[in-house]
């Protein structure tokens, strides 16, 4: 399968693990990604806080290339880029004068064909209960998967049907192999782009979602999002500091829980770039199941 | 020869102020076929009538035409000022000088000159008018109540008391509604039960009604007083004679698995079963779905166990064709449950549980016999969080209309959950209180000020479960909107009054109006609040919109007046304008080719088809012939006839041409 | 309180073209602010915050454009999702931020976010996508908050997370910032 690919800002540097799993699963699952070509930054929060009409020529300038590149649809791992372009899309859809107006500003000539997809979407459909089965491994451990807010919300522009429980990601765990808990936390705000003007913020709140995971018993917390992951593992001294509490739990992308189940190692997957050791039951590597009369394809 | 009276009134200022009536009177004098033109102050009082009267006596007038207000206010005082004193009533027609002209004009010439113009057009119709008289129809003395929740059990009272036969259709086993389920009602705190059941008995024995329960109403046709309604009696695979009630059969069957539709799901019942221990008629029902007789071929214990050998598995669905008169619907309402509500869970938290929920709970016929537990765990619960408007009032979820009854039964709630367990915390999160009826504020005051219940203004965002609790998420709005976080052992949501399942069908069945949210539609939301559009049927109770027990038994009694009215009679009287097919000489007959558009374009139904035969049955032509007890008066068959067969009486072809041609003279 | 200081275009007028809605729609149940995550940390809840708007009264429209609210507001969206009258808050708090910065009315507090948010928006003007250092660097210089997080640095780097030279050369079109604060009519 074919798809263009949004990469953003965050793919080339604190979430390059993301990249790098995204990069190591797409060929064994069929993916050949495309990039945008000369890609610019989506304006993520700051874009919208402060410049409307920035925060609409940002995205468009992505999808007008990504039209000119004659892509019918582009997937956009990171989430906030995800809801950045869906917004922008949506909206300028819904009124021909902003759309002209915003076409003026960027210099490009505008359709809005493309379609705007999230990781999960897009993962739903390579990774198939049929194409899991012919994975060498599986991923066999207890975890929870943390949606965040911008996957999910606004419904008008992510389409998610079950906002307050999505089961997206659950899914795509429990075709690997691994058991989805219910927890409390799945669509609650990690603290988002405070990370760095409030980080006791991003402490209270990426701590209550830590201590439910932890509680709940999970091995790891699945994401899908960079911010996220920053602010659950890059922060996690400052979630220590702001909760008084201490939390081993692991944060993994999505992409490199699907990655062990392939066979992949650690390496290939960025797992050292985290700050949190990604230490799942006791042994320095991911206890690898092997399905019955399969070769471990490595 | 006409002779046409015109009467201008001033309506004291509201005509008189805008219009020189003098002038219109004086111009009318002079149209040709008028014998009598005058203006006074006001038509309407005895004066202004006996002016009338006179002017039809001495005059020898063979038309009236008043110049005032709107026909609506005022056409039936004049036709019987007229029919008083021996002028056919069809013969008077009113110019509506006031909300055609005065109210939306301002005084000028021509102002006046559009009343001329107005009293003209009508003088034209009337010197064409022809007497007209009304039609008689017969009627049934039987009424059909469809539903036998509280509303319809007190309507099928009020009739049957009166004098007249009634017939009840309940699709449940047993008769009672949602009344049945409650344990305790606001504001007296009585036990829903106890006042329930003796009326729930007395429709049971009354000599006039008859009562088919687990029935529902396959059709409806005809109508006003000439009704014939087909009723499915659905099979409930007992004979109901030989059946003594005793309840061995449920207590053998060996399928008890099922989840109870009278507990909300909470208990559970056999596959065989009685809906509750004061069902009326208290005899069992088999659910077919779940009984393993229907579905696998096996197992007849019931039938082994039953002492009176009453149980007919091969029995089946019997149609019977009832006539009736008139139709008092009283279905009742039903509530969203729980998967209503993505942020409360979807569902899935077993301790957060709708209103009728709890009630089950609270009541002691209920599956926990009267002590509130938790459906997880069977522990009595010490905080309980009650959420008002769950649903109610939210557009976003589509409803936005308020539910009426939650804020009282919410402060119930939580009043009994008080009472009973006495170290209990009961919070109720709301926006406005909603306590309008006669000691109903002071209800809610007491559950309040003397049973500490804790109410919080504000809504809640999110409940979730941790640990076996649900974490409640609310805001106090009146302390600047700060957090309110409540570990609570239950949840009870307040959820929003919706219309019954099949509604929709039934009023399409009955050809009633129903609104977006399938509540049938009352005729006038003010001033006719229990009859709807439709000639001969009425409306009473949460069916037409969601109301307390006093409202539903009131507006019980009110439908069962306006039935006891119609049933006064030996005939039913309508208007005379209706439409009517020509009929002429042979060997025309009719100038009606019998192409029967008019058939399809009548909204009502009202169009038959006719044959006309030669004396030994032969068909010589087969025609439209309107059938003047449904026909409204609409007009649609006169527009699409394309012979010019059809024309209605009172608003005929030529007289409304003759309108339309005196204006644009 | 004076009902009579109205303002010649009320914010909530401006709010309510933009969004096409009358403010009026929110009837304060507290929804938004019961799941608000940031709601704790802020002067006025958001419901609050809607309330003032509905006064129409100069003094309420500075304590909005004033507040740390509209700035601490992590644009979450869990007040929009809630929300039973549809009300769409987090464009309004765009609206309201827009406000503040052109009026120059800001709460003291809130300087550091907007520091970040305008050094966010220097590197991608500058470089075309977002460069951490340069982000940090200028952050530090706009806050003074030179010691802030002094320790993630090394360890980002050794873990291969924090390029030290901008990936990319690539200087936006001086269109799409000689636009910024420009009214772009918003869609409705």
């Amino acid at each position: 399968m074919k798809i263009g690919l949004y990469p953003g800002c965050s793919f080339e540097g604190s979430a390059r693990e993301y990249a790098e799993s995204l990069r190591a699963i797409a060929p064994p699952l069929g993916m050949e990604l495309e990039e945008v070509e000369g890609w610019s930054c989506c304006g993520a929060s700051s874009a919208h806080a402060i410049d409307h009409g920035l925060s609409l020529a940002l995205p468009a300038s992505i999808l007008a290339q990504a039209e000119r590149q004659k892509m019918d649809e582009m997937v956009v791992p990171c989430a906030a880029c995800f809801n950045r372009l869906a917004s922008a899309k949506s909206d300028l859809a819904a009124n021909a004068r902003v759309r002209q107006q915003v076409a003026d500003m960027i210099g490009m000539s505008y359709a809005g064909t493309t379609i705007v997809r999230n990781i999960l979407e897009v993962l739903d459909r390579v990774l198939t209960p049929e194409v899991s089965k012919t994975f060498p491994n599986t991923f066999p451990h207890k975890v929870v998967c943390y949606y965040g807010c911008l996957l999910v919300r606004p419904k008008s522009v992510t389409r998610e049907g079950r906002i307050e429980d999505p089961v997206q990601m659950d899914e795509l765990m429990n075709r690997i192999g691994a058991k989805p808990l219910d927890w409390g936390m799945k669509t609650e705000c990690c603290g988002a782009s405070l990370s760095v003007t409030r980080t006791d913020v991003v402490g209270r709140l990426s701590g209550n979602i830590l201590e439910d995971a932890a509680g709940r018993g999970a091995e790891a917390i699945i994401v899908a999002c960079p911010m996220c992951h920053s602010n659950l593992d890059m922060r996690r001294k400052d979630i220590e500091r702001t909760t008084g509490k201490k939390f081993s739990i692991p944060i993994l992308y999505v992409t490199q829980a699907i990655g062990l189940a392939l066979g992949l190692d650690h390496k290939q997957l960025g797992m050292q770039r985290h700050f949190v050791p990604v230490d799942l039951k006791g042994k320095s590597k991911i206890q690898i199941k092997p399905q019955t009369g399969v070769k471990a394809a490595v | 020869m006409s002779r046409v009276g015109v009467f201008i009134c001033h309506c004291g200022e509201n005509i008189g102020a805008t219009v020189d009536c003098r002038k219109v009177a004086e111009t009318c004098a002079a149209i040709p076929g008028v014998s009598y033109s005058v203006d006074y102050k006001y038509m309407c009082s005895d004066p202004g009538q006996n002016l009338i009267r006179e002017a039809i006596k001495q005059k020898n007038l063979t038309g009236v035409v008043v110049a005032a207000c709107s026909p609506r206010m005022h056409e039936p005082t004049f036709r019987k000022t007229c029919a008083a004193e021996g002028l056919n009533p069809y013969m008077c027609e009113m110019a509506n000088l006031r909300e055609h002209c005065s109210w939306v004009h301002t005084k000028s010439d021509a102002t006046t000159e559009k009343a001329i113009d107005l009293v003209s057009m009508m003088v034209e119709k009337v010197k064409r008018n022809k007497p007209l008289y009304s039609i008689k129809v017969p009627v049934t003395k039987t009424a059909l109540v469809i539903g036998g929740g509280i509303a319809g059990i007190q309507a099928a009272l009020d009739i049957a008391n009166a004098g007249q036969k009634v017939v009840i259709v309940e699709r449940e086993p047993s008769i009672g509604g949602h009344m049945s389920q409650l344990s305790e009602t606001f504001p007296t705190l009585d036990c829903s039960q106890c006042i329930l059941t003796p009326r729930m008995v007395e429709v049971a024995q009354h000599p006039n009604i008859t009562l088919y329960t687990y029935s529902e109403v396959e059709s409806l046709t005809g109508f006003i007083g000439n009704f014939t309604a087909r009723i499915r009696k659905k099979a409930r695979g007992i004979d109901e004679k030989a059946c003594t009630g005793c309840g061995d059969c449920s207590t053998a069957c060996p399928f008890k698995k099922n989840p109870s539709e009278f507990n909300m799901g909470l208990g559970m019942r056999s596959a065989i079963y009685i809906p509750f221990p004061q069902a009326v008629p208290n005899k069992p029902v088999i659910d077919r779905a779940q009984c393993s007789y229907y579905l696998r071929g096996k197992c007849q214990f019931c039938v082994t166990k039953c002492p009176a050998n009453a149980i007919q598995l091969d029995q089946e669905d019997e149609l019977i064709d009832i006539p009736v008169g008139s139709v008092v619907v009283s279905t009742g309402f039903n509530i969203v449950d729980t998967s209503f509500f993505p942020e409360y869970g979807y569902g899935k938290y077993k301790d957060v549980v709708t209103g009728l929920q709890f009630e089950r709970l609270l009541s002691a016929s209920g599956p926990t016999l009267g002590e509130v537990k938790r459906p997880s765990d069977g522990k009595v619960p010490k905080k309980i969080v009650f959420i008002a408007c769950a649903g109610s009032r939210d557009p976003a979820k589509g409803i936005e209309y308020c539910s009426k009854i939650c804020c009282m039964y919410t402060a119930k709630h939580a009043m009994l959950y008080r009472h009973e367990v006495h170290d209990g915390d009961a919070y109720v999160f709301y926006m406005d209180i909603r306590a309008g009826g006669k000691g109903y504020d002071e209800f809610v005051r007491r559950a309040i000020e003397e049973d500490n219940v804790n109410y919080i203004r504000g809504r809640v965002s999110r409940v979730y479960e941790r640990g076996g609790k649900l974490i409640v998420r609310g805001a106090d709005t009146l302390l600047g909107a700060q957090q309110v976080e409540i570990e609570a052992d239950m949840v009870v949501l307040a959820t929003a009054g919706v219309a019954n399942a099949g509604a929709e069908e039934l009023a399409q069945k009955l050809h009633v109006s129903y609104d977006s949210h399938h509540f049938f539609a009352e005729a006038h939301p003010k001033l006719r609040p229990v009859e709807t559009n439709t000639a001969g049927i009425f409306l009473a109770g949460a069916c037409q919109s969601p109301k307390d027990i006093p409202d539903s038994v009131s507006q019980a009694s009110a439908a069962a007046s306006k039935v006891v009215g119609m049933f006064s009679g030996d005939e039913l009287t309508r208007e005379p304008v209706v439409a009517v097919v020509n009929r002429s000489a042979p060997p025309a007959f009719s100038t009606c080719v019998g192409c029967f558009m008019c058939q399809s374009a009548c909204p009502f139904h009202a169009i038959e088809r006719e044959e006309i035969k030669t004396r030994d049955g032969k068909i010589i032509k087969t025609v439209a012939k309107v059938n003047p007890g449904l026909c409204q008066g609409c007009g649609t068959c006169v527009a699409f006839c394309r012979s010019d067969s059809i024309d209605l009486q009172g608003y005929s072809n030529e007289q409304v041409y003759a309108e339309v041609m005196e204006l644009m003279s | 309180m004076s009902i009579a200081n109205h303002v010649d275009v009320t914010l909530a007028e401006t709010v309510q073209d933009e969004i096409g809605m009358s403010v009026n729609h929110c009837y304060q149940c507290g929804k938004c602010s019961a799941g608000c995550p940031a709601a704790n940390e802020m002067d006025f809840a958001p419901s609050i915050i809607m309330r003032l708007l509905q006064t129409r009264e100069a003094a309420s429209e500075m304590k909005i454009l004033g507040s740390y609210t509209i700035w601490l507001c992590l644009a979450c969206h869990t007040c929009d999702a809630r929300c039973p009258m549809d009300v769409d808050l987090p464009r309004i708090m765009d609206i309201l931020r827009a406000e503040s910065l052109r009026r120059k009315v800001v709460h003291r507090g809130a300087r550091d976010i907007i520091a970040f948010h305008k050094s966010f928006l220097h590197t991608i003007r500058h470089f075309g996508r977002m460069w951490e250092v340069g982000l940090v660097a200028g952050y530090k210089l706009r806050t003074r908050h030179f010691w802030q997080d002094i320790v993630l640095a090394p360890l980002m780097l050794k873990k291969g997370k924090l390029a030290l030279l901008p990936s990319y050369h690539k200087k936006l079109s001086s269109r799409f910032f000689s636009n910024a604060g420009r009214e772009v009519e918003q869609p409705k």
